[in-house]
């Protein structure tokens, strides 16, 4: 219970995270890989800011033998670089690029216009769908 | 507060939302032991993924991503959003992201935040390459007009 808890108080900040930093603008988002034309560097601040907190996070989390809401601690595996990994992520920045928007704004933008982020949703779950019965 | 040289970034914002972003996924590690990558999380919502959170919890999160953006905008401020100007590139971009964050394990969130805090080679091979290969794209679609 306390696992659903901490979930749902954790994807509210993020959600609002990503609203306050300006990452729900698509157009924005398209900025910072302009670097070439009007560049926005709002995005690095961003992630400047997310990964601070989380290096301490991870700091905090070596010193722990479980999480403090649960029994064990999932998480991936950091080493195999592999075709995968590569191809994944040049596709992924390929559809960023061209739509502004990544997982995280499209679903939270459904809020603030349904249809578009909409539509973009919808592919991109179609996408998943894809992937998972052809690869 | 602005940043000299370009008007229209909010460094201050960012940051501010960024830290945010960042105590989400700390929580999520910290609290429940697990990775606050949002491909993954929408992957396992929509039962594509074997391994991951329960079904109660993948949803619970993305609840918790509309409930934000929607406190945000009704209590602190309005949220600006400009998106595509054509519907093919909200369906072509969908479509290329939902399929190479699966094929890559992990998008902005995962590995960008996550990933590259933990100084994971894999997330940060992967971060590099999707920006690289994001500035590559707007590049190529300003160069065949389709600069917005």
């Amino acid at each position: 219970m306390r696992d659903f808890t901490i979930t749902l108080v954790a994807g509210t900040l993020f959600g609002g995270g990503l609203a306050v930093s300006g990452m729900m603008d698509p157009s924005r988002v398209r900025g910072f890989l302009d670097v070439f034309g009007a560049w926005d560097p709002t995005l690095a601040f961003v992630m400047g800011g997310a990964v601070l907190v989380m290096a301490i996070a991870w700091l905090i989390q070596r010193g722990l033998t479980q999480p403090v809401f649960a029994h064990e601690f999932n998480l991936p595996g950091t080493q195999s670089i592999d075709a995968k990994l590569i191809g994944g992520a040049i596709l992924f920045g390929i559809g960023w690029g061209l739509a502004g928007l990544c997982p995280g704004p499209a679903i939270s933008a459904l809020i603030v216009a349904p249809i578009s982020a909409g539509i973009f949703v919808i592919s991109m779950a179609a996408g998943m769908v894809l992937h998972r019965f052809n690869a | 507060m602005t940043l000299p040289g370009f008007p229209n970034a909010m460094p201050l914002e960012g940051f501010v939302g960024g830290l945010l972003i960042g105590l989400a996924a700390a929580l999520m590690l910290l609290g429940s032991g697990r990775i606050a990558g949002i491909s993954g999380i929408a992957a396992r919502a929509m039962t594509l993924s074997k391994s991951g959170a329960p079904l109660p919890v993948a949803w619970l999160f993305i609840v918790g991503l509309l409930l934000g953006a929607l406190l945000v905008n009704t209590f602190i401020m309005p949220i600006d959003a400009e998106f595509p100007p054509a519907t093919w590139m909200l369906i072509a971009g969908g479509l290329i992201v939902g399929f190479g964050t699966r094929l890559g394990s992990g998008c902005t969130s995962g590995h960008g935040v996550c990933g590259m805090s933990r100084l994971s080679p894999r997330s940060l091979v992967a971060t590099a390459t999707f920006i690289t290969s994001g500035i590559a794209t707007v590049a190529f679609a300003n160069m065949l007009g389709w600069g917005w």
